[in-house]
This record gives C-alpha cells, structure tokens and sequence, in this order.
C-alpha cells in the first residue's frame, strides 16, 4: 500500500476510535472492552489470507498458518460469546442471573 | 490491490459495520445490538474471504477455523459470569498469537518487503506475541493459577536489555533477505519472554486495566498486519481497537482511581498495590 495512503487510513481510524467510546458509561467498561476483543479477531481472514498463501509443500508454513487461523478464530468466536452473554445481563436485569451457571 | 472488486467491497461495508457496532456497544441501551451486527460483519468477512482468489490449503483453513471457534464458542458458553474477565484475557491474547503467527509465516517465507513494510512486520510480531503472553500470565493470576506477584531482582534493568535485544534481532531479521530459522525462533521466544516479563509484577487487582491495555496492543499488532498484507479492513478494525483500548484503559484506570503509570511501572516506581 502507498506510504501516505497508508498513514492517512491509520490517522483517521485511530481518531473513529478515540471519538466512538469517548462517551461510555463506567458500566459498560468491561463489556466493551470484551466487545472491541471482539472486532480484533478479524485478524482471522489475514490468518487465513496468510495460510491460503503459504507454500502446501512446506509443512512448517503449514503448521504456523494453521495456528494463525485457529487462534483467530477463537479469538472472535470468545470474543462475541462472551461480549454477548455480559451485554445480555443488561437486558434481563440482574435477578435473573442469565444463562450462568 | 490484489483482490477482487467484490471482496474488497465486502471488507469495506465489514469495516463500516464494526464501526457502528462499537459506536452502538458504547451505550447501555443499544449495546446488544451493536455486538450482533459486529458478529454478522464477522461471519460475513470471513465468508467471503474464502472468494479471494488463488487461496490454497482451504481443507486445512475450514479444519482450522472450525476447531478453534468451537472450542472457544464451547469455552466461552460454559465459563462462569464471574470469571468472565480471564476469558477475555485470553481470547484477547489468542488474537494476538494469531498476529504474531502471521508474522511469522511472512518471515518463514522469506519474501522481501520494502523497510516499511518489514518494519511494521516486526513491530506487530513483537506487539502481537508481547500481547499472547502478557495474557496468558493475566489469565493464570485472575484464575488463580498463579497467586503471587513475581518481581525479578533488577526488574528495571531486565525489561530494559530484553526490549532492546528483541527490537535488535527483530530488525536484523526484518531487514535480512531470508532470514535463518534460529533466530526467527530466537526473536519470538524473546518477545513472549518480554510480555510474560512485563506483565508478572502487576497485582491481581490491577488485572483488568492490563487486560484492556493488552488488548490495545492486539488491536494495534492487528492494524500492522493489515499493512503487512494489504488488507485495510484489517488495518481499520486494528487500529480502531488500538485507539479505543488505549482510551478505555486510560478511563478504567481513571475509575479505579490509580493512575495509569503506577500501575504499568509498579515495579519501577515502588507504588505497587499489594494484595492480588
């Protein structure tokens, strides 16, 4: 990717960042950082970009890439069950102690 | 650009999507909506990643992608509500493993990047696996797996030699055309080292303003991947998190009451909390 292309989309995405949780509520700290764990595990499609690219002739290549995918894929997949079943507690209220146990 | 029109189309309606989703996540009143847009963005970038063309290995990529998301989905189901923070710690850490793995394929591949390119490689490799095992030690002190804070005689001085010594190789086999394997074996042993490091001397308590700042570093290793492969939806997402966690550890840190920095460098300024 051009340089200066390159670093405009990084100004601009670190500023979206900063300014779209500029204004959370104390309780929805821990949520949302569970939520935005969550968006970091896109790095699955470049873990699986980087294994589609790797040489099918080369098990070392293989196996790391194959890591990459896996962990992704736990990374988003946590990510969203956990993100998901701590924002449930909002909606049923704290009585009902959602889906734990 | 190396992919088709349609997919790159996809990665930008994927990115304006996880945008919303953070901004909707922000609020008590739409933030369940916002995790499941983010989640339907998800499985959608993941979906048509598979149309990128030239793409081998699939069998091993769906074997893959399958295994690790169930045992998470599993794992993340069944956990208690109380111990929900280490299992972010360490789905947060497993993305930073999966970063630094890339990384690690594009060195094992030896191919020639410009210096800006290699650089940002490195700099994510070191992030990311930084990230991995920083979470790894947050997730065992929150699990009670290890009950002390360990600090290692001259902490300072340590941290100091083993970042130096881990930027020193990770450059030199940045810039270097094929880069052996042993010391692209010996530059990512030193970076867990260092996350492990960094990460031993901090208090149980102080865990979840770690854990966020960790899963900036995720965000951030993320971003420089996307660059490393020319992937902006991946520099996006990344970098968005990286901004938003830095924020948000500054406010949890806030709310807790403990300025940042005497969290971070307890060990170097003696104002450790005691108790974790």
């Amino acid at each position: 990717m051009e340089g200066f292309t390159a670093l405009y989309i990084f100004m601009l995405a670190a500023f979206t960042g900063y300014e779209v949780i500029s204004r959370v509520p104390v309780i929805l700290h821990t949520p949302l950082m569970s939520g935005s764990n969550f968006i970091h595990g896109v790095v699955l499609i470049g873990g699986m970009v980087a294994l589609g690219k790797a040489d099918p002739d080369e098990p070392l290549q293989l196996l790391i890439g194959f890591i990459a995918v896996f962990l992704g894929a736990a990374n988003a997949a946590g990510g969203y069950v956990v993100t998901e079943r701590m924002l449930g507690m909002f909606k049923t209220g704290d009585r009902k102690q959602g889906g734990a146990q | 650009m190396t992919y088709s029109g349609l997919v790159s189309a996809a990665y930008f309606a994927v990115a304006v999507v996880f945008i919303l989703g953070l901004k909707a996540m922000s609020s008590p009143v739409t933030a369940r909506r916002g995790i499941v847009w983010a989640g339907f963005a998800m499985i959608a970038a993941t979906v048509v990643t598979f149309f990128i063309p030239n793409l081998q290995n699939i069998g091993l990529m769906v074997l893959a992608i399958v295994l690790g998301a169930g045992v998470a989905w599993w794992s993340g189901k069944t956990v208690k509500m109380t111990d929900m923070p280490q299992m972010v710690a360490i789905y947060n850490g497993m993305g930073g493993g999966a970063a630094a793995a890339i990384a690690a394929v594009e060195l094992v591949k030896g191919v020639p990047h410009g210096p800006v390119t290699s650089t940002l490689l490195i700099l994510g490799a070191i992030i990311g696996s930084v990230a991995f095992s920083g979470s790894c030690v947050a997730y065992a002190k929150l699990q009670g797996l290890m009950k002390k804070s360990i600090t290692l005689p001259q902490q300072n001085t340590i941290n100091f030699f083993l970042t130096l010594l881990t930027f020193g190789i990770g450059l030199t086999i940045g810039y270097a055309d094929s880069p052996g394997g042993f010391e692209i074996f010996l530059f990512f042993v030193l970076a867990l080292a260092l996350g492990a490091v960094l990460v031993m001397p901090i208090g149980g308590a102080d865990m979840p303003v770690v854990i966020s700042l960790l899963n900036a570093f995720t965000g951030l290793a993320v971003g420089f991947k996307g660059f490393v492969l020319d992937n902006p939806a991946l520099i996006v997402a990344g970098i968005i998190v990286g901004a938003a966690g830095l924020l948000l550890t500054q406010l949890m840190a806030k709310a807790m009451n403990r300025p940042l920095k005497n969290i971070i460098f307890a060990p170097i300024t003696g104002d450790a909390a005691e108790g974790g």
